[in-house]
């Protein structure tokens, strides 16, 4: 445990210490938060648009957008060990490989959590509110970190694999991609186009949304929660799964 | 006799799209021993530590590194060693007492005995100063002292340097030689270091093995192996230019042509010093002025050059990095 909480002290205080991963993180998914809000406002005069306030239905986004931040960093940052050999260093220590792998994703949480705790805040400040309530304030974080964690794995699994930075990178727009063809902009049933449609509703990104989106604006809706926490929860022991073993053979002292 | 800190037998890396990096080396390194491990790059020298450290299995072969075998009992052969490999590998966000703390804390030290022994080390390689600046802003000397003294917290009885002074200024490389010889000449610590630096291995080894694409090519004390080439070379450089190739030719009577400077021409004396006056006579015979004219101790890259037909300088092939899990 001891270990643990070492290596995620340090991918904080690391992570902290740049503000160009700490800022973009947190004033991007708020920029485009303010753009989509007041230009797709009229978006919310469509038939069984679920709500007359467009913030409050955009308001899911920057909790996706924040995570895929959180990729990136993570990534990164493993990267960066790899790169420089500090992950060689910590493999000459009595170091266990689980403690590795919780340390940094203790770290892409602690990260998260100021992530989430930022844009639930600007939500009550600038929006309607939560309509769930306080309880629906700790299962909009409790989400959301999931999110965090299902994608700061994959980018610990890209930089694991590739062993470089620059594959992090390029996979990140990849990661926007999905969220562009998701339910972000409107919901699914909206969706004129066809293609489009079929798209957001196998991309699991859309129910991470409507998860989200659901306590925002509807209060508690078990269905849109259990699909929501499902598939960031899968996808979190994927690309965990993935991740863990992608260190396995990274780190391969005998 | 006593166990050897350090042995192998036949030990083979193979890259799955590389050549054979290293290729059957047998390796016996006394405690307390300072062993230079000198060869160019791209020889088999970091990919030899890498198995020696346990970060690479080998491809076949056998290693043991203080009685323990490398492949079998790997977590006991890293519990007696330190290692500062390539590239000092820090995080550059981190400060030097931040990167203490987490070394010391990651080999069970706690509390006062691990801010002591993070102290004394900081202390020993000068960077009690600097220990709470970020390590992003050191200078590469203080990188790798830095990288030296996180080798060193859990009391080593074996340390891998691998090329510990590359890229360093002078100063910077002194000041680690310094800490290397007292290491091993206070402690006891049997020192384990790659170098491409014919003078860092003549400094500080005991005794050099001279690696050259995976192979041993030679191994001794410096001194044994500069007395096995033996003779010293000569090289002159004649007043006018145009008499280069008549001197070249005056020289090569008193032995086989060596490099040098392209100004002028160097042989090594089949019959050793004492022919030095007899090549300034019969220069002087051909009517020969002589601008400059040197005589030259065997060096190790003379040694390396009678084992190889190559010079050790200006050896520039890039090293296959260690992949993992190749096979």
């Amino acid at each position: 445990m001891n270990q643990v909480l070492l290596l995620a002290h340090r991918s904080v205080v690391r992570t902290l210490r740049q503000p160009a991963m700490v800022v973009p993180a947190l004033v991007f998914p708020l920029m485009l938060l303010s753009i989509n809000s007041s230009g797709l406002e009229s978006a919310t005069r469509l038939p069984g648009f679920p709500t007359d306030a467009y913030f409050q239905f955009a308001l899911a986004i920057p909790f996706i957008q924040g995570a895929l931040f959180s990729a990136n960093s993570a990534g990164t940052n493993v990267a960066s060990d790899i790169e420089s050999g500090f992950l060689n260093r910590l493999s000459l220590t009595p170091l266990r490989r689980v403690a590795l792998m919780m340390g940094q994703l203790t770290g892409i949480l602690a990260l998260g959590l100021v992530q989430a705790l930022t844009f639930v805040g600007v939500g009550i400040v600038f929006g309607d509110g939560i309509a769930a309530g306080l309880g629906g304030v700790i299962v909009i974080v409790a989400l959301s970190l999931t999110i965090s964690l299902a994608f700061g794995c994959i980018g610990a699994f890209v930089a694991l694999r590739a062993g470089n930075g620059e594959a992090v990178q390029g996979v990140f727009p990849l990661f926007f991609a999905a969220l562009f063809l998701s339910s972000m902009s409107l919901p699914r049933d909206l969706i004129e186009n066809d293609w489009f449609q079929t798209v957001a509703t196998w991309n699991p990104v859309s129910y991470m949304l409507e998860g989200i989106r659901s306590l925002v604006i509807d209060g508690w809706d078990a269905e849109a929660l259990a699909l929501g926490f499902a598939c960031a929860g899968g996808l979190a022991l994927i690309a965990l799964a993935a991740a863990s073993s992608a260190l396995r053979t990274r780190m391969v002292r005998t | 006799m006593p166990e050897p800190a350090i042995e192998t037998q036949q030990l083979v890396r193979e890259f799955k799209k590389g050549p054979r990096a290293v290729d059957g080396i047998d390796l016996r390194v006394e405690p307390g021993e300072v062993y230079g491990f000198l060869g160019p790059n791209g020889a088999g020298k970091s990919t030899t530590v890498h198995m020696l450290t346990t970060l690479l299995p080998p491809t076949a072969g056998r290693a043991w590194v203080a009685g323990h075998d490398v492949v079998e009992d790997g977590a006991a052969v890293r519990a007696t060693i330190g290692a500062a490999l390539q590239d000092a590998a820090l995080d550059p966000y981190l400060t030097g007492r931040e990167h203490m703390k987490l070394q010391t804390a990651l080999h069970g030290m706690r509390g006062p005995e691990a801010r002591e022994r993070a102290g004394a080390l900081l202390d020993r390689v000068g960077l009690t100063q600097a220990a709470d600046r970020r390590v992003g802003g050191y200078s590469g000397g203080m990188k790798r002292r830095l990288d030296l003294a996180l080798a060193l917290v859990h009391r080593p009885r074996i340390l891998f340097l691998d090329e510990p002074t590359t890229g360093l200024d002078p100063q910077s490389r002194t000041a680690l030689w310094e800490e290397v010889q007292r290491l091993a000449s206070d402690r006891g610590v049997t020192v384990f270091l790659t170098t491409q630096y014919l003078e860092e291995a003549d400094v500080l080894a005991d005794r050099v093995g001279i690696i050259d694409h995976g192979h041993i090519v030679a191994e001794g004390t410096p001194e044994a192996l500069k007395a096995e080439i033996g003779r010293p070379s000569v090289e002159a450089i004649p007043q006018d230019p145009d008499e280069l190739a008549h001197m070249k030719e005056v020289l090569s009577r008193f032995g086989e042509s060596v490099t040098g400077s392209p100004k002028g021409a160097s042989v090594r004396l089949d019959g050793g010093d004492a022919q030095l006056a007899e090549v300034v006579r019969a220069l002087d015979a051909e009517n020969i002025e002589i601008q400059e004219l040197q005589l030259h101790a065997p060096t190790l890259d003379d040694v390396f050059l009678a084992k190889t037909g190559r010079s050790l300088e200006g050896e520039a092939d890039a090293e296959p990095e260690p992949e993992p899990a190749a096979a």
